[in-house]
């Protein structure tokens, strides 16, 4: 009896301890949608949402798109979100399809120089990429990709760290049986790859895919390195500068950062349950 | 035996496009970055040849070693601060009949979809004096003056605050992966046996997930050593007194703003050899826990 009453209170103090730190990390979220709504008049009148006698007690007329106007309109961040939209799209669908195809040789094949190659996968794996940002830029320099989106795409088509989980994955949910079937039925190496391997590395895709969209979508070094001009940057770049000009317009840095935030939040939403499975596969292995 | 023939060159077309990539774009430049380490440049064109002396004069530098200092700290904050809080979230949201876990995983995790620009620029608005929300709080809450200059005086606790909220729902998922090799029976017959909760917890949850622990410890404190938009965009460069200046900003400056891209490869070097080095002592204290 006394132990169910004490669980019972366990339970509770769970609870009083998730809820508080739920909301802790909800809060920013919060106060940045709010205050992207916000006119500069208006942005220390309310921590939140100016109070009114409006729906829930809210002063809603108060509020204003103009921050976000002001974006589109006058700053060009559409140009910058196409961008974004190009570079994450483009370098994680290419990365996937490499990265997958390598490891799925590592994994599934046996052949002359198999061993080196996995050892060449684990020892890019723990080159620490600072290292490479300078030499590399040299690199780039010398190939004339400066200011291309090559030279952003190309360096992170084939990241090891990729290859390396689709090695292991392919090791846990490709029988070979199954390939040497294929094989027996006439069926190609690509196609193998293609039709058995491929859906069966399913997970896998649909995380590796996610990480490395989010990935070349937050990235700020690369572009701020590679690119120069002004038209080819994307949201990560543009918002840093945004943040140089008009560091005092808190509204309009709010606005820049919600609309940067908001893409790759409703594509994790739509595929999250991809993503954490997938995210923990490396690490339980 | 044909269908071993006919498989021939298959597996090192389906490696061609990483071992191209690794060759060009992590081979080439790991050369280039030795070679360019014993130059001093201005600008990628223009240089002469200095020997060891950028590695001499590094090792004399008072603006690196602050930037070491700096980024160690950082780094003590994820390893003692952040990743406990994510083990303690994720022991407490892994107790059987919890309900509402998936929903609190996904909010906790959430801020991981912030960029770290994003986060510099949302933390540059919200620790600012006077204005920001922070201290309006503070000031409502308990009485703290409104003009407390986190971005001058508290730069790193400031960084390493804004990390948190980042990180931990990040380690968290990690370390709840890690809790299901925990063995359910093993706790309970020790809970029969007597033992308390922090007893069960040394005896039994923490062998259980040491070795997923180890690994979380050892990208915590890679990622940490590497530390480098966070603070850069936050301060537009390296803070009031260089107070923000970490190792990665310094190579950044170094290479990108001063122009001398055969300083930035010898701190890339260092770099390199530092992570190097913690990474095989945490593997080392790893085997010998386990031993």
């Amino acid at each position: 009896m006394s132990g169910r009453r004490g669980r019972r209170w366990v339970h509770l103090l769970t609870y009083a301890v998730l809820a508080p730190a739920a909301v802790v990390t909800l809060v920013p979220f919060a106060w940045l949608l709010t205050s992207a709504f916000k006119a500069p008049q208006e942005f220390f009148g309310s921590m939140f949402l100016p109070r009114g006698d409006g729906f829930l007690g809210v002063a809603w007329d108060r509020l204003t798109t103009g921050n976000l106007t002001r974006l589109f309109r006058e700053l060009s961040i559409g140009r910058a979100m196409l961008n974004s939209l190009f570079l994450s799209s483009v370098t994680s669908v290419l990365a996937t399809l490499c990265c997958a195809a390598g490891g799925y040789a590592l994994a599934m094949y046996r052949f002359r120089g198999r061993r080196v190659l996995t050892w060449v996968v684990l020892g890019a794996l723990i080159v620490p990429p600072p290292l490479l940002l300078a030499p590399g830029y040299q690199v780039l320099y010398r190939l004339g990709l400066l200011d291309t989106y090559s030279g952003l795409i190309l360096p992170a088509m084939a990241p090891a760290f990729g290859v390396f989980l689709f090695r292991q994955a392919s090791l846990q949910s490709v029988p070979p049986q199954l390939l040497e079937a294929g094989r027996l039925d006439g069926c190609s190496e690509a196609g193998l790859f293609g039709r058995i391997a491929l859906p069966l590395l399913r997970p896998m895709t649909g995380a590796f895919l996610l990480i490395t969209f989010l990935g070349v979508w937050n990235n700020f070094i690369g572009p701020q390195i590679v690119l120069q001009s002004p038209e080819k940057q994307p949201l990560a770049v543009a918002i840093a500068q945004l943040k140089g000009v008009y560091y005092e317009d808190y509204g309009l840095l709010m606005a820049g950062t919600l609309v940067s935030i908001a893409p790759v939040a409703g594509l994790f939403l739509l595929l999250q349950k991809d993503f954490v499975s997938g995210l923990t596969l490396g690490a339980v292995k | 035996m044909t269908a071993r023939a006919r498989v021939g060159l298959a597996p090192y077309l389906f490696l061609l496009p990483f071992l191209v990539v690794f060759g060009v774009f992590v081979l080439a430049p790991l050369g280039e970055s030795v070679v360019l380490s014993t130059r001093q440049m201005f600008g990628p064109g223009a240089s002469v040849f200095v020997g060891l002396d950028n590695f001499r004069f590094l090792l004399h530098d008072p603006l690196f070693y602050k930037a070491v200092r700096n980024t160690l700290v950082f780094t003590a904050g994820s390893v003692f601060i952040q990743l406990p809080l994510a083990l303690g979230l994720a022991m407490l949201l892994n107790r059987p009949g919890l309900r509402g876990r998936y929903v609190l995983r996904l909010v906790f995790f959430s801020p991981q979809l912030v960029g770290l620009v994003f986060l510099a620029v949302m933390t540059s608005v919200i620790f600012q004096k006077r204005t920001g929300v922070l201290n309006q709080a503070l000031h409502a809450l308990v009485g703290v003056s409104l003009d407390y200059p986190w971005l001058e005086r508290q730069i790193m606790p400031t960084l390493i605050l804004a990390a948190l909220w980042m990180y931990v729902g990040f380690n968290m998922i990690y370390f709840l992966a890690a809790l299901q090799n925990v063995d359910r029976e093993l706790t309970e017959a020790a809970s029969i046996d007597g033992a308390g909760p922090g007893r069960r917890f040394l005896a039994v949850t923490l062998p259980a997930i040491a070795p997923v622990g180890g690994f979380v410890v050892l990208l915590s404190i890679l990622g940490s050593l590497q530390l480098f938009e966070l603070p850069y965009i936050l301060l537009t460069g390296s803070g009031p007194d260089n107070k923000g200046l970490t190792i990665v900003t310094y190579l950044y400056q170094s290479g990108f703003e001063t122009g001398d891209l055969g300083y930035a490869s010898a701190i890339g070097w260092v770099l390199a050899i530092l992570l190097a080095a913690l990474a095989v002592g945490q593997r080392l204290l790893a085997r010998e826990a386990r031993a």
